[in-house]
């Protein structure tokens, strides 16, 4: 039984975007608890926030496009005693109202839940002014914020449950458009915190968030089927906090760790397992992959995918450049404890 | 200077071409923002083939009049004009929002000649037009700058924060124009949030209002005029048009405000455009 006894498939979701997802969910949810409110900067159509507003006209608030503004009456709402849901595109959320997010929603641990649309590259011909490779770092980096990147519409199902039954800000980034599912139904047990093994395995972790885990996920049972490699797969759904646990354990099985993220490689994932990996003092080799430190160029997110490393084909490559490194023959892999 | 006959028939000749070289964009591009594309199309082919001092050839020409297409989510209207100036081929136009064009959703500053600065993300562009204008006066250069807004854009606090600073600084060098349609994404304006009285509001915030009829060649030029000519105060020209102009499935409608057209919808496009100017 998934969360408040809500529970979603791939058949009842058949045919939504990520986004519609959460909107179907959202109203779900807020059939049963009268305390959810929502709020979009004239977004609303786009972000899919609008189901809510259209079955709860009373409990939607339209700031016009006025992300600060925003923000913050979502701060008001909160300190009222509800549950705000807003709504934007993730860079709006992260950049323009970083300031709003954090002090007036994060300093007093206020129960806004921020569900964030276009993310990453997903929104990849609309160029920079709408790319968002920044807002995992940011969002990271706001002490009381949960930050999860679910993989497909199911996860985002969970999540978004799952954000109403936590207390306190919740940033949830999701892509625009459909994401192929990763997962056929919600009840899988998914946890705030708690890292999903898609696969296991001894030779190397892959460790992903996002669009990037399903492409993980099927680029290791392909290298498990042409390359004989045992390709362990995490999908690192929440950024923050992050599952010491389950890296910490990659690092011992496997040796090997490599991320994907559709994020710019510092502050996001990558750098999120690497301090995980770097404060436990076992040696491991590690990679990151995401948008190198640069403004992603303009173009479809599907292309984008495999220009920026994390596609199916470009795992694949990248797994066997690592495997194909003889680090274990150079370096000694007695820890030092 | 009223406009000449000649004038307003060479006007309104590039103004049908682009509205349908536009919508060639839409298609080629796989959707766009097509409502806002026909609405600010006279104001853009005005100041494009009328009063711009620019040279395309060389598009980074220090003295330039300097462009800030606030509304910078009109990249499907703003294109075609760039391409028909000159500044890239034609061609360009058919890979518009293609992997690894220079040609996007919104304009990109690094990227497209003739573009000034990357918009898209409203509230932007009246700032940093501000600070061009600025920069010019103190640098006693006559260049003038250009700053074309969307109406739902001035929700954004950052606009009306530019506005304080412009009249506080006395930004006269600077022609601001509103591209008032009424309609954004949600919605019409006055519904997802009220801006009337919207010139009452420019006015205590120590800028002169002139209202037109954005759709006329004519009203559009003699506020032109009259902005760069002011010297006292900024001028704002609040722009009153019709979202999707011109297409009659499109006019008015904000479910226009982005959209993509078949082939079949593009031939119906351009037949209500020539329809539109035949009868004119
Ligand atoms: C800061 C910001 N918030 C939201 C958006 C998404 N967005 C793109 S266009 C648009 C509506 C713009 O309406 P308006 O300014 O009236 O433009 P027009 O009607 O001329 O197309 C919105 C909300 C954006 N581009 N930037
Ligand atoms: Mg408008």
């Amino acid at each position: 039984m998934a969360a408040d006894g809500l529970t979603y498939t791939i058949v009842d979701t058949a045919n939504m975007s990520t986004a519609e997802i959460y909107g179907k969910v959202l109203c779900d949810l807020a059939e049963k608890h009268n305390d959810i409110v929502g709020l979009s900067a004239d977004l609303a159509k786009s972000t899919k926030i609008g189901q809510f507003a259209a079955k709860f006209p009373d409990r939607f608030f339209n700031a016009g496009i006025a992300e600060q503004n925003m923000f913050g009456m979502a701060a008001g709402l909160a300190k009222s005693g509800l549950t705000p849901f807003v709504s934007t595109f993730a860079v709006f959320a992260s950049l323009r109202a970083a300031e709003q997010v954090r002090t007036d929603i994060c300093y007093p641990k206020l129960n806004v839940k921020i569900i964030a649309t276009h993310a990453g590259t997903s929104f990849g011909q609309a160029g920079t002014t709408h790319h968002c490779t920044e807002d995992l770092a940011v969002m990271r980096s706001f002490a009381n914020m949960v930050v999860i990147a679910p993989a497909d519409g199911i996860e985002t199902a969970n999540a978004v449950i799952a954000a109403y039954e936590y207390k306190g800000p919740v940033y949830i980034r999701i892509n625009r458009g459909f994401d192929p599912f990763l997962y056929e139904k919600s009840d899988y047990g998914f946890q705030i915190g708690k890292a999903v093994q898609l696969k296991d395995g001894t030779d190397i972790t892959i460790i992903a968030c996002g669009a990037a885990a399903y492409n993980a996920y099927h680029a290791a049972g392909i290298l498990e089927k042409e390359d004989g490699l045992s390709v362990r797969v995490l999908n690192m759904h929440t950024i923050k906090p992050i599952d010491e646990e389950a890296i910490l354990k990659a690092v011992m099985e496997t040796r090997r760790i490599v991320t994907f993220e559709d994020h710019n490689i510092y502050g996001g994932l990558g750098s999120a397992v690497a301090e995980v990996i770097v404060k436990s003092g076992k040696a491991c080799a590690f990679e990151s992959v995401g948008i190198p430190d640069e403004y992603a160029i303009i173009g479809l997110p599907e292309d984008l995918q495999n220009y920026y490393g994390f596609d199916q084909n470009k795992i694949i490559e990248k797994v066997r450049q690592i495997m194909g490194k003889d680090f274990e023959q150079t370096e000694d892999w007695e820890d030092e404890v | 200077m009223p406009l000449s006959q000649q004038e307003l028939k060479q006007l309104n000749e590039k103004a049908c071409q682009i509205r349908k070289d536009t919508i060639d964009t839409v298609y080629w591009a796989g959707g766009g923002h097509v409502g806002g594309s026909l609405s600010f199309t006279e104001i853009m082919v005005i100041l494009y083939y009328k009063y711009l001092n620019i040279d395309p050839k060389n598009p980074q020409w220090p003295d330039r009049d300097r462009v800030v297409l606030s509304k910078g989510h009109a990249g499907v209207g703003y294109a075609p004009i760039l391409a028909d100036k000159g500044y890239f081929p034609k061609e360009l136009l058919k890979e518009y929002n293609h992997t690894g064009s220079i040609l996007g959703m919104h304009l990109d500053g690094n990227k497209v000649p003739g573009v000034d600065v990357s918009t898209g993300s409203l509230g932007h562009g009246l700032p940093i037009a501000v600070g061009l204008a600025l920069g010019a006066r103190l640098q006693n250069k006559s260049w003038l700058t250009y700053c074309i807004m969307g109406d739902g854009e001035c929700d954004e606090g950052s606009v009306w924060e530019a506005a304080m600073a412009a009249a506080h600084y006395k930004v006269t060098n600077l022609v601001t124009i509103v591209d008032r349609n009424r309609m954004m994404i949600d919605g019409p304006t006055e519904e997802v949030m009220r801006l009337e009285p919207f010139a009452d509001k420019w006015k205590a915030f120590g800028w002169i209002v002139k209202e037109v009829d954005g759709h006329d060649f004519n009203q559009l030029a003699d506020a032109i005029e009259y902005a760069q000519k002011e010297d006292k105060a900024p001028v704002v020209i609040i722009a009153h048009t019709i979202k999707g102009k011109c297409v009659d499935f499109m006019e008015d409608k904000y479910e226009w405000h982005y959209g993509g057209l078949d082939s079949e919808k593009v031939e119906l496009a351009k037949a209500c455009i020539d329809k539109h100017y035949c009868e004119m």
